[in-house]
């Protein structure tokens, strides 16, 4: 029976060292042997996790949705056990420019959309599911220009998102989708300086990253480590730099009401089908 | 949403999260009740969609108010609100900015005297951390003085001053300041290493080390520059010359590389800049000696009262220094001391000239300015605490290299 716990997450950037390195630390002075596998993009995490190569995925919401779908269609149960505070109640926003004709979604009929990575839950899928629930389907209705960065990180990287922000004010496409925060930190930065851009539409809120865990994790190793979590406060000076690394000010109990608008995107889009197929589950 | 909690309200006016808003919202929530809830008015554009956005990211909870609300927003704090305030110490032990303590914490970093540093900063490891090691009494006075002393090349030196004397003169000239460069540059390295090991507590003792080692950056630009005024190629640098300076530069003792270096090679500078301030053939180069013999006069002192005070607080310095002193000498008997074309440049330069009478003349100058050397470093060592025969007896174990 094994008594370390190991992890599997997605190398989106280099800072995804220091931070498991330094949980790692953390978990081993609590008493927790812990180790991690990094991966290069999530498809290949959630296949080494129905392979057992370890016990608890980082997952972002579309890897959260790819291993659900799959754990049912073979008949296992996939929880998700634990997330940060700031991955609850995002919402994405659709934006043009201030000055756009584009007054209502109904306008964009026949105008070009930048969006994320292709795989981007915030960037692309929840955005694109949000016009078709009105009535406006992509490729059909409007364009849909994909600023593709690091594809297999399911948008991790915000690089997707600052390009298509960056090609709104250049005139290149007609609106732009992103992240709320992200709204706000490119108008900081001035990349979307202040009273350039005019939000068109907000999608419902979703929620994002997960720890997930398969049937047949070792319990007791799962409850201590997501015990430890729990217990991680950002007043402690010894974890706060962990918890801002990895941008949170609390670890909250996982949930899967948020995920909705993502699942649904997936079976209008058949997003999932060649991953399934990947995974021999189709 | 809880109507049963006190309430306070923020007008942000026209102000977004796009142009500073959260300055006033921290304020605000710094300024609540414990248990309070902080609405939020203002007709910014997606004021509502960046306060969600900006509470998210700093752990607040949030409400969005309804369309026909009079408010935005409603922020409760989070748990995390003004955590990095928890458990901060102040570098200095909190009794302001001027207060010296003996052992600052490591961990103290990299703070301001008197500042607050959170709990969980790195611990970094100064060499140089302890007060009795590194302090001096009249340090701000000294770097008053350093700082107002400070002179500029290009205005301070009469470059364009009419030169007169003779090439041999000039070549005695150019031999000894490639002499002084290299022993400039020594006296630049040095300050510069202990510089970077200093606890930054010590702040002032890490300014003067620093204008210190810029007083000497200085001093090489005008010795090199004046010696290519004439001449396109420098003189000699001799093996045993840089012998010496290496034993300088390799001191890894903070108050021994102080005495070796300060106390008694520049100690001995002093003596010979202002020889060729009274010697030099031309008005540029004596307006240079004048100012570089009043930097080096600073580091002297600093030297000395540094010392001076840790020798008063810690009886093993003493033998220590005695000890470096000798080791210093055993380790340079093989080498040749000041090269050979120094000191006959020194004697020409003090004769102005190659009449027998002139020579004797220079070369008495020369075994007065040794004479004089070795006075000014025994009365050195006497302020360190040794006893007249004993600094007697070390100043003539100082490297004949004079730094």
């Amino acid at each position: 029976m094994t008594s370390t716990l190991v992890l599997g997450a997605v190398a989106y950037d280099a800072k995804v060292v220091p931070i498991w390195d330094g949980f790692q630390r953390w978990f081993a002075s609590q008493g927790l042997d812990f180790d991690y596998v990094l991966y290069s993009n999530y498809e290949r995490q959630v296949e080494q996790h129905f392979a057992g190569a370890f016990h608890v995925a980082w997952n972002s919401p579309l890897a959260w949705v790819q291993a659900q779908r799959t754990a049912a269609r073979l008949r296992r149960s996939a929880r998700a056990v634990a997330m940060r505070d700031t991955d609850r109640d995002l919402t994405s926003l659709i934006v043009v420019r201030a000055d756009s004709p584009i007054r209502s979604v109904a306008d964009l009929r026949g105008r070009t959309l930048g969006c994320g990575a292709g795989d981007s839950p915030q960037a692309t899928l929840i955005p694109l599911e949000h016009l078709a629930r009105a009535g406006l389907a992509p490729e059909r209705d409007f364009n849909v220009r994909r600023f593709d960065v690091l594809v297999g990180k399911h948008g991790d990287h915000v690089g997707g998102e600052r390009d298509a922000a960056r090609a709104l004010m250049q005139g290149e496409v007609d609106a732009a989708c992103m992240i709320d925060g992200n709204h706000l930190v490119f108008s900081n930065e001035g990349l979307l300086a202040r009273g350039t851009t005019r939000v068109l539409a907000q999608t419902d809120k979703y929620d994002h990253c997960n720890f997930t865990v398969l049937d047949g994790a070792p319990q007791a190793l799962i409850e201590r480590f997501c015990k430890l979590l729990f217990s991680m406060s950002y007043d402690d000076a010894s974890v706060r730099p962990l918890m801002d690394m990895e941008g949170l000010k609390r670890w909250c109990e996982g949930r899967t009401s948020g995920y909705a608008q993502l699942e649904s995107a997936c079976d209008r889009f058949r997003y999932l089908d060649s991953f399934l197929e990947r995974m021999k589950v189709a | 949403m809880s109507a049963t909690r006190a309430r306070a309200s923020l007008d942000l006016g026209g102000l977004g999260f796009d142009s500073g808003a959260h300055v006033l919202v921290k304020r605000a929530l710094a300024r609540l009740e414990p248990g309070a809830q902080l609405e939020l008015r203002g007709d910014a554009a997606e004021l509502g969609i960046h306060a969600a956005a900006w509470a998210r990211a700093e752990g607040h909870s949030i409400e969005l108010a309804p369309a026909d609300a009079d408010f935005v927003a409603c922020i409760t704090p989070g748990a995390a609100h003004g955590a990095r305030w928890r458990g901060v110490e102040r570098a200095g032990a909190g009794a302001g900015p001027e207060h010296v303590v003996e052992q600052p914490s490591q961990r103290w970093g990299l703070a301001a005297r008197g500042a607050a540093v959170e709990a969980g900063a790195p611990a970094f490891d100064f060499a140089l951390a302890s007060k009795a090691e590194l302090w001096a009494d009249d340090l701000g006075a000294l770097y008053a003085q350093a700082l107002s002393a400070q002179w500029d090349p290009a205005t301070a030196i009469p470059w364009g001053a009419p030169q007169e004397h003779s090439d041999e003169l000039e070549d005695a000239l150019v031999t000894v300041l490639t002499y002084l460069i290299e022993n400039e540059t020594a006296a630049l390295i040095v300050p510069a290493r202990f510089a970077a090991s200093v606890h930054p507590h010590f702040r002032e003792v890490q300014q003067l080390l620093a204008i210190q080692a810029a007083d000497e950056a200085r001093h090489i630009e005008v010795f090199t520059r004046r010696a290519t005024l004439r001449r396109s190629q420098l003189g000699l640098s001799t093996a045993g010359g840089q012998a010496s300076l290496k034993t300088l530069v390799d001191e890894p003792d903070f108050a021994l590389a102080s005495l070796l270096l300060s106390v008694l090679g520049e100690g001995s500078f002093v003596n010979l800049l202002w020889f060729l301030h009274e010697h030099a053939p031309d008005e540029c180069s004596r307006a240079i000696m004048k100012l570089t013999a009043q930097d080096e006069a600073r580091h002297v002192a600093f030297g000395v009262a540094h010392l001076a005070r840790q020798a008063r607080e810690d009886r093993s310095l003493a033998p220590r220094m005695a000890a470096a002193i000798e080791r210093r000498h055993d380790a340079l008997r093989g080498t040749a001391g000041l090269n050979a074309e120094v000191f006959d440049a020194l004697i020409v330069l003090a004769a102005r000239g190659f009449e027998p009478q002139a020579i004797a003349a220079g070369h008495q100058a020369v075994v007065e300015l040794l004479r004089q050397m070795h006075a000014g470093r025994r009365n050195r060592l006497r302020l360190l605490g040794f006893e007249p025969e004993r600094a007697e007896a070390l100043s003539a174990l100082h490297t004949r290299n004079f730094m």
